[in-house]
């Protein structure tokens, strides 16, 4: 129970709150600053001094956002992507783990350390172009679940969890005669629901901000993903390709800093969508793979 | 006294039939094997690619058949001033990531440790934690927006000194620029890990001390610190590791070639040599990053393991 504090720690205790207030403001206003550039009229930008509220609320930037076809078929890719990606990762992770996490399992340490080396060392881009392009995965959706399926700190954190599961579960079901597989998919993954949560979310989030390898192995507009078109508009400050609804719309005019602010939150939201559930698994997340390995 | 005849004479004891390797294991190597077809075909058979650090690479000619070249793209490399420079920038800028952003979620930490507010120390942790959950995509469109001179942190700095500072087009300041963009973006993530390893202190320690009359600070120099100093000894060697990645997300989406010079990375130049369709010196510079990187994280692991005797480390 709080005791009686001295006016040293009280004083300490306002200190911290004001300067954790000013920290959570200051880590808060780029993201003020952005929703108030996208509720506010390209000229309002450019007259400048615009600080925490719009000067004249306008939906004008949404509106072309959302009149933008290849806008918004980035974004059904995206969503795409992200949902192959966290079943193909769940799937793939869960028949990895498993058989790691029985200590019987031959050569058992020889293959985990087959796994974890991949995270030492790697090809580099060029290999890994070279590959996919004989596999014929350039400008192919699946470039970009394929690739991303597995991680070996996926596999970890699920093999993790499974140790901690009973062997009489196992050892009930073996005497029943279930297979691997079924032990696997009827008792190990229904009794694994907050590491397998854990593992989609940070999967999705993932998945939702992977720009470089559509950067990359992706050069058809049809099939590319949100980022990168955010990307063209933001960083490079270029808006050739799209359309924004409007049939006068001049790609030679400097791209108002308005629109690009429209596109950015629509980006975002998804994510804070998704956010909550984060904070509520990623904790668990940690205690389950350990911050030390 | 004849001795007792054998209880389970051989010849009547119920064994279980001999079962073969695949009998007992197969079913988990089933399993398993999509995952060393993955592991082998996107992981290690790049690795092969590798040997075109040694070639020059033509297209038609494919990666066995190109020319064998030996060292003479390292060689290249090595005599290249932008090579270097980008060699150079990649410790630079993982040197002062890790001198600013390290402590700052340690302290983060603890002052949110001290909150007794439920609602407002939930609050600061979601403020702060959620830009690890963004894109360098989306947080580079952000800070290009408000960074520019006429955004506002320009505009607050007009007020104090009059001229606006070119965030973008300066050395200095780019570099500034990265790294507090980068505290930014991971100082809540840090924290949260910190968090919790705080919460796995024992209460009891904390509550002996009060009755030793500890108060706060006592508490926090004696209990929480000394407790976290495993987690981060070893995060602190585990960054010292990856050196080598310097923050290719961040910088590829905020720099430009005006600040090539101090922010141009490994990362970057390689990838900007693959568009250049250098493929072997491409190459070679990444399986020099990866090569350093290999080493360092080995070296890293062992001091690990020896700082704290044996029981943390990285593998």
């Amino acid at each position: 129970m709080p005791f009686q504090r001295s006016r040293a720690e009280r004083a300490f205790d306002w200190l911290n709150v004001t300067v954790l207030t000013v920290v959570g403001l200051l880590a808060l206003y780029p993201f003020v600053y952005v929703v108030l550039l996208s509720f506010s009229t390209a000229a309002d930008v450019a007259r400048g001094g615009l600080l925490v509220l719009p000067r004249n609320f306008s939906l004008s930037s949404y509106d072309m956002v959302f009149h933008d076809p290849w806008f918004l078929l980035g974004f059904g890719n995206s969503l795409v992507r992200t949902v192959l990606g966290v079943a193909a990762t769940l799937l793939m992770t869960s028949l990895a783990a498993y058989p790691l996490s029985r200590p019987n399992l031959p050569w058992r340490r020889q293959i985990v350390f087959y796994i974890l080396f991949t995270m030492l060392f790697s090809g580099g881009l060029v290999p890994k172009y070279l590959l996919l392009k004989n596999l014929g995965l350039i400008d192919n959706r699946l470039v970009l679940v394929l690739p991303l399926m597995l991680t070996a700190f996926n596999i970890i954190i699920l093999k993790n969890f499974f140790q901690q599961i009973p062997p009489s579960y196992e050892e009930a079901a073996k005497i029943d005669g279930a297979s691997d597989f079924a032990i696997l998919f009827r008792i190990f993954l229904p009794l694994s629901k907050p590491a397998l949560a854990t593992i989609a979310l940070w999967t999705a989030v993932i998945h939702w901000n992977a720009w470089f390898d559509a950067m990359i192995f992706i050069t058809s507009n049809e099939k590319q993903v949100v980022q990168i078109f955010l990307q063209r508009i933001v960083i490079e400050n270029s808006v050739k390709d799209m359309q924004f609804g409007t049939p006068n719309f001049n790609e030679q005019l400097y791209t108002p800093d308005a629109l690009k602010a429209a596109v950015t939150v629509i980006t975002v939201l998804p994510i804070l969508a998704v956010y909550p559930f984060v904070q509520r698994y990623f904790v668990k997340g940690i205690q389950l793979g350990g911050v030390k390995e | 006294m004849t001795p007792a005849p054998s209880l389970s004479p051989r010849h009547l004891t119920a064994r279980a039939p001999t079962r073969t390797f695949r009998q007992r294991h197969g079913g988990l190597f089933l399993l398993l094997a999509p995952a060393l077809v993955y592991f082998a075909v996107f992981h290690y058979a790049p690795m092969v690619g590798l040997i075109l650090a040694f070639k020059k690479f033509i297209s038609a000619e494919g990666i066995f058949g190109s020319a064998w070249v030996g060292l003479d793209n390292f060689r290249e490399l090595f005599t290249n001033p932008q090579f270097r420079a980008a060699l150079g920038n990649t410790f630079v800028i993982s040197a002062l990531r890790l001198v600013f952003g390290f402590f700052a979620p340690i302290v983060l930490a603890l002052m949110l440790n001290e909150l007794r507010v439920l609602w407002f120390k939930k609050a600061v942790q979601t403020v702060t934690y959620i830009p690890y959950l963004l894109s360098w995509v989306i947080l580079g469109g952000i800070f290009l927006l408000m960074f520019s001179t006429t955004g506002p942190i320009n505009q607050a700095i007009a007020q104090f000194s009059g001229s606006p500072v070119s965030f973008l087009s300066n050395d200095f300041w780019f570099l500034f620029l990265l790294i507090v963009t980068g505290v930014w973006h991971s100082v809540g993530y840090g924290a949260v890990i910190y968090l919790a390893a705080i919460a796995g202190i024992s209460p009891e320690l904390y509550e002996a001390s009060t009755v030793d009359g500890a108060n706060r600070w006592h508490q926090v120099r004696h209990i929480t610190l000394p407790s976290l100093a495993p987690t981060i000894v070893v995060l602190l060697i585990l960054n010292l590791g990856h050196i080598m990645n310097a923050g290719f997300d961040q910088i590829y989406n905020l720099y430009n070639p005006v600040v090539y010079g101090v922010s141009d990375i490994v990362d970057t130049y390689a990838l900007r040599l693959l568009m250049q369709l250098e493929f072997g010196l491409s190459t070679a510079t990444d399986l020099i990053k990866s090569v350093i990187g290999l080493g360092l994280l080995v070296a890293a692991n062992a001091i690990a393991r020896r700082a704290t005797n044996g029981e943390q480390g990285i593998f």
